[in-house]
């Protein structure tokens, strides 16, 4: 071995090493729910928020896990905050007992929720107005509507996927008074998210009943919904991330959830030391929800139909227009 | 072959098999890419690594223990009970029913008053398909698995309609009295390990002492060998067959005690990943035997409690990967069974002793 081989041996391990050492000092983990990194709408926006944040800012690494039951969530924030994770970001409602719980026990770590709120001064809870978004894909629905008749399918029956629904029906009710709604939920327990087969047993019989345009906010499921929108040549909307790519000229629009906005937003954040404990809420206004428009899905969405919905929205933000809200007509 | 045949070696097979699934699942883990060895650290470190590790393997190991009892002992009578995941949900219901319902009543009283409607509401729903096959000679297998949806179907009933705990999205119940939490352990951390680890080990002493020291557990085993002849000889089989699932879905039921009191303090819907069927591999990796049960859920404890932390820890070994792990361990230990089709030319039920 020549000295010039092992020197540049040696520059190459250095190379590698380097990184490794000094780059990645902030440490992000990301604990996603049972629907899974690729459930194609609110688990992936998170992990393509997170990966953003990964690739973009530097000295950021990161660490992603998938429960494999509701009992792990609580092992696993537990695992990162014994180990030097600086920032545990949990998505979705059913972690929120367990992100009470381990936050309490390491109050020197920051945990971030996506969906639920959880008071402790090192927790940011990230909300969505997701009530908003569902309002204007459903009053898209309801001038599109050629029945008359609309459909929603939900994933987990809780009082934030009640809130899409109530959004979605006024949204359509709002543009079209004679419009009716039918409405299913997959299931009762977390398992809802990740049911395709059921999902689009209940779009089947919800065209079956006459509805030509159904949204569905159920995860991993609504890939069911899609299926069953291309079988039946009737339209669909997606949910969370921008879905219209999935089943191209069956998807009508989707309605967005910057979760990967907001996420990103929350490593980059704590990354120069602006963490903040508390509710951060994300509305039309800020657009951390909105419904996407693209090469997809842009000529069987028309021009005027846009255009009121982009109007509507300017009513919202000036408060002209009050969404119901489900999260207050319960209290 | 005498050495095939020896105590000592028979009294080894477990381990052994253990270490050849072992290798094979780490050798898997090769092929995506990590260091066996590492992989092997971490999954040791994650199961007894510290005082909580091991806490949270005795707790994940408390409702197997129990489920394994629930197959085996109708297992014992000749009967295949496949109904201990509804036997334990409709238990653990049970148990927050009362603890919702009187709230009021204090400690000593309210733990045991919750224990007693675990076991009997359980037990309930053992006796229903053991009455159903003893008298009316339907199959156990279909009626067990028709009332886990049965029981599924009430507990979301229950949980969503009549006990709901209006303050969470999540679907569970009210919190039980504060008289009715058994505290943990203060020995292992923060692990949610309680008395009811000791219920479910005590469970199998005495499940061990009614079916080996006693008459009617005698008569029981007797029917699991040879109905004909135990009706021969003047044994109740009906009786028996309804006797060993009653116990088996108390015992089934019992597994609330440990959720209900000892963890959650309320009944969430969907606790169970599926503890109930994992307890059929339990029993038969302990041969139907309680304390076979024991040191087999204690092995699916610590593959559960180990297998967490890989994804966690590696970079290729996701939660599927992990999955295969633990199938390709039990699986090996299973085929112990082999062993004893090569020696005696029929599997052995009951580990050799009659």
């Amino acid at each position: 071995m020549t000295i010039k081989t092992y020197v540049s041996c040696w520059l190459l391990l250095a190379a590698f090493l380097v990184p490794c050492a000094f780059g990645a000092d902030f440490k992000v983990a990301l604990v996603l729910d049972k629907g899974g990194r690729d459930d194609k709408s609110f688990n992936s926006a998170a992990v393509r928020g997170a990966t953003k944040a990964k690739d973009e800012l530097k000295g950021l690494s990161l660490k992603i896990v998938e429960a494999t039951d509701d009992n792990a969530f609580e092992s696993l924030l537990r695992s990162f905050a014994q180990r030097d994770f600086d920032l545990i970001i949990s998505v979705g409602v059913s972690q929120a007992d367990a992100v009470k719980k381990v936050s309490a026990r390491f109050s020197n770590k920051h945990f971030v929720i996506v969906d639920a709120v959880v008071e402790a001064p090192n927790v940011q809870s990230l909300i969505f107005q997701e009530h908003e978004g569902s309002f204007l894909v459903g009053a898209i629905a309801g001038t599109m509507t050629k029945t008359g008749k609309i459909g929603f399918i939900g994933g987990m029956d809780i009082p934030l996927i009640r809130r899409f629904e109530l959004g979605y029906g006024a949204g359509a009710k709002h543009v079209n008074p004679k419009a009716k709604l039918i409405s299913n939920f997959v299931g009762v327990t977390s398992d809802a998210w990740n049911n395709p087969a059921k999902a689009k047993e209940l779009a089947v019989s919800q065209y079956g009943q006459g509805a030509d345009i159904v949204f569905a906010a159920a995860g991993a499921s609504n890939s069911g919904l899609f299926d069953a929108a291309e079988e039946q040549k009737k339209f669909a909307i997606g949910v969370d991330s921008n879905q219209n790519w999935i089943k191209p000229g069956y998807i009508l629009t989707s309605m967005l959830k910057r979760i990967d906005k907001a996420v990103f937003d929350a490593c980059s954040d704590d990354l120069k030391g602006g963490f903040n404990g508390g509710v951060k809420r994300f509305g039309l206004a800020d657009q951390g929800v909105d419904f996407s428009v693209d090469e997809h899905n842009e000529t069987i969405l028309p021009r005027e139909v846009r255009a009121r919905a982009e109007k509507l929205k300017a009513e919202i933000v000036s408060g002209k227009i009050k969404v119901p809200d489900y999260y207050q007509k319960k209290k | 072959m005498t050495f095939l045949r020896s105590r000592i070696f028979r009294s080894l097979q477990p381990l052994l098999a253990v270490l050849i699934g072992l290798v094979i699942g780490l050798l898997i883990t090769r092929l995506a890419g990590e260091n066996p060895w590492h992989v092997l650290k971490i999954l040791i470190n994650s199961a007894f690594g510290s005082r909580y590790d091991i806490g949270m393997t005795l707790f994940y190991a408390t409702p197997l223990i129990l489920t394994g009892l629930a197959v085996a002992i109708p297992f014992q009578a000749g009967l295949f009970n496949i109904g201990a995941e509804g036997q334990l949900t409709l238990g653990a219901l049970a148990a927050a029913a009362v603890g919702c319902v009187f709230p009021d009543i204090p400690w000593p009283l309210a733990p045991v008053l919750a224990v007693l409607a675990a076991f009997f509401v359980g037990g309930f729903w053992g006796f229903i398909p053991g009455w159903l096959h003893a008298k009316r000679g339907s199959h156990e297998v279909i009626n067990t698995i028709m009332l886990n949806f049965i029981a599924a179907g009430i507990a979301s009933w229950v949980t969503l309609y009549v006990l709901k705990n209006p303050e969470s999205q999540n679907p569970e119940t009210k919190a039980v009295g504060a008289g009715y939490l058994i505290h943990h352990f203060q020995s292992f951390g923060d692990a949610p390990l309680s008395s009811a680890f000791v219920l479910a080990v005590v469970a199998a002493i005495l499940v061990s002492v009614f079916l080996w020291r006693t008459v009617l557990g005698f008569q029981l085993r007797a029917v699991g060998q040879g109905e004909s002849a135990a009706r021969t000889a003047g044994i109740d089989s009906g009786k028996m067959k309804i006797i060993a699932m009653f116990l088996a879905g108390g015992l089934a039921g019992l597994v609330g005690v440990g959720e209900v009191l000892g963890n959650a303090g309320r009944f969430r819907l969907g606790f169970s990943p599926e503890y109930g069927f994992i307890g059929i591999a339990v029993a038969l990796l302990g041969k139907n035997r309680p304390a076979g049960v024991v040191a087999a859920a204690l092995l699916f404890g610590a593959l559960h409690k180990g297998t967490s932390d890989l994804d966690l820890e590696t970079e290729n070994v996701t939660r599927d990967l992990s999955l295969i792990l633990q199938a390709l361990i039990i699986l090996s230990v299973s085929a112990v069974g082999l062993w004893d089709w090569f020696n005696k030319g029929r599997p052995m039920v009951n580990g050799g002793r009659t």
